[in-house]
């Protein structure tokens, strides 16, 4: 008997623990969200958002050249990257499923999604920066491209492959060419997830840091010439963060701010979608 | 040779607000092989499932009524550990745990607390013998157990529940997985079994059930239609829906 | 069929196979540029010594990586040590002990840290963290192990709060999800029978987790490791801000050091001449190297896992 108690001292033990890091996993989200949020919040005023920074040392200025440069960055970021992961996704689960060389591509971009994405900026600076000679909004661009296409291929060819295979046939059936099948059942019949998938893929490359800061660089003045070094939020809050005036860590934490809420929105959006998908 | 191990009076078993068990009632003999029979869904691996209160995994479930084991209601035990250790289970598929073959047939008494060596060693090599298994598997006890063939898989757990020394063992469909010729090893293995212990065997094939046991209850949309000899079930049951479904004119 | 029909589907089809095959054309471009770039490098210190030296210095123009390899694994380990257990642990909660309804609610929440972007990890590392591990953590471990022999070693120094053990914790939180999302699903895979088989022994809940469900879903925890620990590598923002940028090798965890990344980030413009220039792209290579074959064992996990 005694060793059932002991058996029994032991499970209500270990079950206690499991539960114990599942409330200090919860702590650690709860704690990073609020005090980013609580120290932003005060950052956070009209001008941030309206004016250029000030000069160093000089009180008062916002990044409303950092916002600008990051959608800019962005937009040209995924007018490569978008199509090209879409068009490469269905490719793997349409016209090359099943066979040897989608597997390879499949498996790559895997890995790729989880590398290091400040050897992409080292790998674009050599490919744009250096060739012409100064830091751009492109070279950033592409760098950021170059991480959104195995993610979103990865979204699309999961999505398309839970479209199921019937579908397709009685499609054929009636004649049509596959191009067209794609176009007007799997695409229509994927909507919702295809869209939600790149949309948090988008929000996911938009707020890298380490890809653009070889690339796009940084810049305290207001550019709308991606040809130009452009300034983005995440590399500005690194340098703001690490520099020695209390304004510019005051911007940081605004900058911060956006950034967790912009997460956050598109999250709870994302999911959202996923679950009126699933309902249907 | 007829003691009773096991009464069960007015069980009733709901999943959730449906009641799927309704008023059972039947005495399972000592060293005896008493098998459930019955059309899928009839209820009779649920009833099954209460010897061992397997269903108190599961949220909703309900019991009512008694089921009385060496006199004591196992419905009501707050300790199942205890009597899960008494009622041992052989499932559908074998379900060798993810260690080797002598880790396996030590595992329940590891959870004992035996832990001497060569009582332990003891045990597995005459848990292993009585499973008809020992001969296949004596120079590879280090090896997993999962790279053993399903039918002797299914004898490896057989033997990992006998090692306890349970008063009963309950097989769910134990052959249901298996080969005609693993199947017939199971079959002989189980009618030496009942020297040691006492067997209650839910079958889907009533050759099985002809073969093999002394007892056999069949059940229909959870009630128990006819419980008698099996010769007499087999031979002249008292219900018509017994001798329908036994000649396969059903439904 | 008219054949503009036929036309139009082949180029499809073409755009979508050139589509996908930039996938390969990025890693093999990746690996044959880094490897140009850093040939001035290894062709001056070698692979061995680069590796082995700890010598990092502009002025004299010598480089050696060791110290920034040294810095990226022993981040990585204590990210590990830290994250397994806690991930494993949040597993086991979320498929056997949680409500049914708060299932997927837990689950995103923990998914959620995965979405938090790092640069807010270095923000809050800095600002929040750091101070907390200076004032409270890090003079509470040095009471506790400073006594202790051999252990002491890896708590002497000042604490500063930007060090080895404040960025190991960092990148820690960072990867739980990775390891957890695997585990459970892992977990998840364990058949019905098998946990029931366990309980029908008369096993505790803790014991048919530890003698079923662990050693069932050995691989597909080890896989969950591996690609938290690729991820991990090559973390550059989250460690940069709290790890300062230290060139020397030292053993205590509460001392600065660097990482590639890090270096990468800290130097990389700055570097003037071409060889320092090679150098750090040697780095880059070594990373691109290490987290190639810690994603691709995990990949090869997780392929025999699904067979």
């Amino acid at each position: 008997m005694r060793i059932e108690k002991k058996r029994k001292i032991k499970n209500y033990i270990a079950l206690s623990l499991a539960t114990l890091t599942a409330i200090i996993g919860l702590f650690w989200l709860v704690f990073i969200l609020t005090s980013i949020l609580i120290k932003g919040l005060s950052a956070i005023n009209l001008s941030l958002f309206l004016n250029d920074p000030a000069p160093p040392g000089i009180p008062g200025g916002g990044l409303r050249c950092a916002f600008i440069g990051q959608l800019i960055i962005t937009i040209l970021a995924c007018i490569i990257g978008v199509p090209i992961g879409v068009l490469g996704g269905t490719f793997l689960a349409e016209y090359g499923r099943n066979n040897k060389l989608s597997g390879l591509v499949s498996a790559l971009a895997d890995m790729m999604t989880s590398f290091p994405s400040i050897v992409v900026g080292v790998f674009v600076y050599t490919l744009v920066v250096r060739p012409m000679g100064h830091f751009s909004g492109y070279a950033g661009a592409l760098a950021l491209a170059i991480i959104m296409i195995p993610i979103i291929l990865r979204t699309t060819e999961e999505t398309l492959k839970l479209i199921p295979w019937e579908l397709r046939e009685a499609a054929f059936a009636l004649g049509a060419p596959y191009y067209l099948v794609i176009k007007d059942v799997v695409y229509r019949g994927a909507a919702t997830g295809l869209f939600t998938g790149i949309m948090l893929s988008i929000a996911r490359v938009a707020v890298e840091t380490a890809p653009l800061l070889f690339t796009s660089f940084n810049n305290s003045f207001l550019t709308l010439n991606p040809n130009q070094p452009m300034p983005s939020l995440t590399v500005t809050i690194y340098q703001y963060a690490m520099g020695p005036y209390p304004d510019w860590h005051r911007l940081a934490w605004g900058a911060s701010f956006v950034i967790v809420i912009f997460v956050l929105l598109f999250n709870i959006a994302g999911r959202f979608f996923i679950k009126k998908r699933l309902k249907k | 040779m007829s003691d009773v191990l096991i009464e069960v009076k007015h069980l009733n078993f709901y999943y959730g607000s449906v009641k799927v068990l309704k008023d059972i009632n039947l005495n399972v003999e000592k060293n005896n092989i008493t098998a459930l029979i019955g059309p899928s869904g009839c209820g009779k691996t649920t009833f099954l499932r209460c010897f061992n209160r397997m269903h108190d995994l599961y949220k909703g479930n309900r019991y009512e009524g008694e089921i009385l084991l060496n006199g004591e209601n196992l419905l009501k035990t707050q300790d199942l550990i205890a009597l899960r250790s008494k009622v041992g289970m052989v499932f559908q598929k074998p379900t060798p745990f993810p260690m080797s073959i002598f880790d396996n047939v030590a595992y329940g008494l590891k959870l004992k607390g035996i832990k001497k060596k060569s009582e332990v060693e003891d045990i597995v090599e005459r848990s292993l013998m009585q499973a008809a298994l020992w001969d296949e598997v004596k120079d590879k006890l280090s090896s997993p157990a999962t790279s053993l063939s399903g039918g002797q898989q299914q004898r490896l757990v057989i033997a990992r529940a006998l090692a306890v020394e349970p008063d009963i063992i309950l097989f769910d469909e134990p052959t249901s997985a298996l080969d005609p010729i693993a199947t017939a090893k199971i079959e002989e293995l189980l009618t030496h079994l009942k020297d040691i212990t006492t067997i209650l065997i839910v079958t889907h094939n009533m050759q099985q059930a002809a073969r093999v046991s002394e007892y056999t209850a069949f059940m229909f949309q959870g009630e128990l239609i006819e419980f008698d000899r099996t010769e007499k079930i087999f031979t002249n049951p008292r219900e018509e829906l017994t001798e329908k479904y036994i000649t396969g004119r059903f439904g | 069929m008219d054949s503009s029909v036929y036309l139009k589907d082949k180029l499809f089809r073409r755009l979508g196979l050139f589509s996908s095959l930039t996938i390969i054309i990025i890693c093999i471009l990746m690996f044959v540029v880094l490897f140009i770039y850093s040939y001035p490098a290894i062709k001056q210190f070698g692979v061995v010594h680069f590796i082995l030296s700890d010598t990092w210095n502009p002025v004299k123009k010598v480089f050696g990586g060791a110290s920034a390899i040294y810095g990226t694994i022993t981040t990585t380990l204590l990210a590990l040590f830290f994250a397994i257990p806690l991930s494993v642990g949040i597993a086991i909660f979320i498929t056997q002990l949680c409500p049914e309804k708060l299932k997927s609610y837990f689950s995103n929440a923990i998914e959620l840290l995965a979405s938090i972007p790092s640069i807010i990890y270095g923000m809050w590392g800095l600002f929040t963290l750091a101070p907390i591990m200076r004032i409270y953590v890090e003079p509470l471990l040095q009471k506790i192990f400073l006594p202790i022999p051999y252990v002491r070693y890896l708590f002497t120094g000042t604490p500063l709060g930007i060090d080895l053990l404040t960025a190991g914790v960092v990148l820690s939180i960072m990867i739980i999800p990775f390891i957890t999302s695997i585990a459970r699903d892992t977990f998840e895979l364990v058949p019905k029978e098998l946990k029931e088989s366990a309980y029908a022994m008369g096993a505790t809940k803790w014991e048919m987790i530890k003698d079923v469900i662990l050693p069932y879903s050995r691989v597909g925890v080890l896989s969950g490791i591996i690609i938290a620990a690729g991820r991990a590598l090559g973390e550059t923002m989250a460690v940069a801000f709290v790890l300062g940028n230290d060139h020397n090798i030292h053993l205590s965890l509460l001392k600065s050091s660097t990482t590639i990344s890090v270096t990468l980030a800290n130097e990389f413009t700055e570097a003037d001449f071409r060889l320092y220039i090679s150098s750090l792209f040697y780095l880059a290579f070594i990373l691109f190297i290490m987290s190639f074959t810690a994603l691709g064992i995990a990949k090869f996990f997780l392929g025999k896992m699904r067979k």
